[in-house]
């Protein structure tokens, strides 16, 4: 049973961890378009070579 | 997504903490450029966004341009000289239909930042569940004395900052509605999440054997789904409702007295200045005309399909639109006092009476709380009188009852229906703009249309071209290219023969357009003008030298879709009636074209709304479907209304749903999908109802565990949303 002593925390890290996660994309307005997003993927520009971010604010 | 795009607060952009420089390269860059909004209600494929943002960002002056098809609009960051007019007209030419939107009325910084509040107060509640629920399986497969205490302690240290915080929703609307002396959804959900986690903080500090933090916890993440989709579509639907609103001119020309002229708000203008009325431009203020002529297109205001003729001394009214010729007019009343906001205000007052509906959600909630707060209390009473005085007992029983019967799937019930049937509709082109809208629209037995701009697109279309001598139609061709009078435009558009060399071609604003051809006088406009007999439908008239007269007719042409709309309707048993202020002769044409045979022509705006009522007082259920300011009224009386993207906004803001395209067939379908999404939310009552009723013996008898109510919480919630899903 000493293992929960570990085993607990690391749990509760893992879980925080994705939490923190979920905040982050939350701010970084994520789930603004779901639709949208969804379908971006299935398109061929950028595929070559990523978007820079100046790209797009111009 | 780059700062730019991102209005709201504080740099979320990790590079931009790295380049401070950039971040304020680009926010400076914001404020120079003009953001532009656009509708776009077509939108619906990989292919559409690459093909917008492409084209877009190929206009001279664009930067970037984004679309985001979940709302079905592009933001475009532009230079300030690009107009959206010009963008509009580019994407039409891309086959994209496009509205404006004013940025500035779309508050959203403010609905994002509520969804985004209640969203991670259901992500904390999703974590908080995961973990507890962890502990509560080693809890109930056997853990025991010191371990359970312990997974007790643990699950109590997650549990109570997680409702403190993800219950704070609930908690401040129960508040609002004890202090209104109701009993609301949210009382005995607070009551429950409360009870819940007070009586097991209690359990774990004497070490007892259950402790209900997961159902707590759960409760409160099931009920934040079903509040978060609720918020969706009213946020979706409240957004787009103001955007629509912004689709109305705020601006004028104001002629100063040095005879400069300027731009400035509606509001600013004051009775008695002179403003001017470009050709094209919509008349922004109520007036008289001082100078110049021109024709008018008031069939927003009155359902007339036929311009009418303006000129000095003529009065006009806001929301009418100039044809032919620039106009000066004199502001009567302006902004608040104008016709169309007083239409506006007669709207209100009609809205605030129709929100008396009580809602299937409202009418469960009403019947329910009392039930279960009646069921806890008697489990109390119950269970002291039976022990003999054991208030633990009594209080554990009282609490597992309140939170087995808590509606979990109840509060899940209707956001969830609404939520699909409203995403379904959306994607035919259809926004719901009132929660209720739906249920009211499974319950009309009654369609009423609006002609002009409703069943027809208001855009004129020649109907007796052939039965003109070739020359003619060559001549009045050439006469008709050198206007921009909608007649003249769609007569060009339609023409199929080569223009007539015709010479000293001018417009006559107000009149029509007259040149040479042949070394006659050729002149092609309004009857009298040309010295013709006026017909009684849309017409314009062409005059050869000493020729007679021949008359070019014109129909309004048929909006996409009305036929099938009307046939759908009709086909589900409903009646179908059309009451138009147009002249008799255009709309029995129309309704015999669409086999309407309860027709009414040259009706007023209150003669409209009269008729709605007294069929409302016969006893049927009226949807009402128009887009001019004399169907506001009648829109507001209706029982649920319906109004095109491209009505009027006191018309769009009386209707409850707004067709986004310009097809209306979709609304034979709504009609469908509500009735459909109405049964589905009674089914759900139903489904939650089931498990309660096997519940709820088992929890008054005291043989709920936490377990037992973890399994029937989320077996009902997962149901719910199920059978909810199946209306995609």
């Amino acid at each position: 049973m000493d293992i929960l002593v570990l085993l607990i925390p690391v749990s509760l890290f893992l879980g925080g961890l994705g939490l923190a996660g979920f905040f982050w994309t939350l701010r970084k307005g994520m789930y603004d378009d779901p639709e949208g997003d969804a379908r971006r993927i299935l398109r061929d520009d950028y595929d070559d070579r990523p978007r820079r971010e100046d790209d797009e604010s111009g | 997504m780059s700062a730019a795009l991102q209005p709201a607060g504080p740099s979320a952009c990790p590079a931009c903490a790295a380049a401070p420089a950039a971040e304020q390269l680009a926010r400076a860059g914001r404020q120079a450029g003009a953001r532009l909004m656009l509708s776009l209600p077509t939108v619906h494929c990989a292919g559409c966004i690459s093909a917008v943002e492409g084209d877009l960002a190929r206009h001279p002056g664009v930067n970037s341009a984004r679309v985001n098809l979940t709302l079905k609009r592009v933001t475009v960051d532009a230079e300030p000289e690009v107009t959206a007019g010009a963008l509009i007209e580019r994407l039409e030419r891309l086959g994209y239909e496009a509205h404006e939107l004013d940025p500035g009325t779309l508050s959203m910084t403010q609905t994002d930042r509520q969804g985004r509040e209640l969203l991670m107060r259901l992500g904390v509640a999703g974590f908080a569940m995961m973990n507890i629920m962890l502990l509560s399986v080693a809890v109930w497969s056997g853990a025991e004395a010191a371990t359970r205490d312990l997974f007790h302690f643990i699950s109590a240290a997650i549990a109570i900052p997680t409702v403190a915080f993800s219950g704070q929703p609930f908690f401040r609307n129960a508040l609002a509605a004890l202090r209104a002396g109701r009993l609301g959804m949210d009382v005995p959900i607070s009551l429950a999440i409360l009870l819940a986690t007070g009586i097991s903080l209690f359990e774990t500090f004497n070490s007892g054997a259950h402790a209900y933090f997961d159902a707590a916890v759960m409760l409160t993440f099931f009920l934040l789904a079903g509040r978060y989709l609720d918020y969706r579509t009213r946020a979706v639907a409240r957004s787009a409702a103001q955007e629509l609103a912004a689709l109305e001119v705020p601006r004028a020309r104001r002629i100063a007295p040095d005879g400069t002229e300027e731009e400035v708000p509606v509001s600013e203008l004051a009775a008695g200045a002179l403003v001017r009325v470009r050709p094209g431009g919509r008349v922004p203020v109520d007036g008289v005309v001082t100078e110049g002529t021109s024709e008018l297109d008031r069939s927003l205001l009155t359902g007339e399909s036929l311009p009418s003729w303006a000129g000095p001394q003529t009065a006009v009214s806001a929301g009418e639109v100039n044809l032919t010729g620039p106009l000066t007019v004199r502001v009567t009343a302006a902004g608040r006092e104008s016709s169309l906001h007083r239409m506006a205000d007669l709207v209100a007052v009609a809205e605030s009476a129709r929100n008396r509906y009580t809602s299937l959600a409202d009418r469960a909630a009403r019947a329910y709380a009392p039930v279960v707060h009646l069921l806890a209390l008697g489990a109390l009473v119950g269970w002291l009188w039976v022990s003999g005085g054991d208030l633990r007992l009594a209080v554990n029983i009282a609490a597992a009852t309140l939170i087995i019967t808590c509606p979990c799937a109840l509060g899940l019930a209707v956001p969830a229906v609404v939520t699909a049937a409203s995403g379904r509709l959306f994607r035919d082109g259809l926004l719901i703009k009132d929660g209720t809208a739906l249920e009211r629209l499974a319950e009309i037995d009654t369609v009423v249309f609006d002609k002009t701009g409703t069943l027809t697109l208001g855009v004129p279309e020649p109907v007796n071209l052939d039965t003109h001598p070739q020359p003619a139609r060559r001549v009045a061709l050439a006469l008709a290219r050198a206007s921009s009078h909608p007649l003249a435009a769609a007569l060009t558009q339609a023409e199929t023969v080569p223009p007539a060399d015709v010479t000293d071609i001018r417009e006559v604003p107000g009149y029509g357009v007259e040149g040479r051809w042949q070394g006659r006088r050729v002149r092609l406009g309004r009857a009298s003008w040309v010295g013709a007999a006026a017909e009684t439908v849309t017409a314009a008239y062409l005059r050869i030298g000493d020729e007679p007269a021949r008359a070019f007719t014109f129909s309004d042409r048929l909006r996409p879709g009305a036929e099938a709309a009307v046939q759908t309707l009709r086909a589900q048993g409903k009646a179908v009636r059309l009451i138009s202020g147009d002249v008799p002769a255009a709309v029995a044409e129309l309704a015999a074209r669409l086999g309407i045979d309860d027709w009414q022509a040259e009706v007023l705006p209150e003669g409209k709304a009269e008729a709605v009522q007294a069929l409302t007082e016969a006893g049927h259920r009226v949807l009402m479907v128009g887009d001019g300011l004399n169907d506001t009224a009648a829109l507001a009386a209706a029982h649920v209304s319906v109004s095109p993207a491209s009505a009027l906004d006191a018309a769009r803001v009386a209707s409850d749903i707004v067709l986004l395209g310009r097809d209306i067939a979709p609304l034979g379908r709504a009609a469908r999908v509500a009735r459909l999404s109405t049964r589905r939310i009674r089914e759900n009552f139903a489904i939650s109802l089931l498990y309660n009723a096997v519940a709820v013996p088992v929890a008054l008898l005291g043989y709920a565990s936490p377990l037992l109510a973890a399994l029937a919480m989320s077996a009902s919630s997962i149901t719910v949303s199920l059978n909810a899903l199946r209306l995609k």
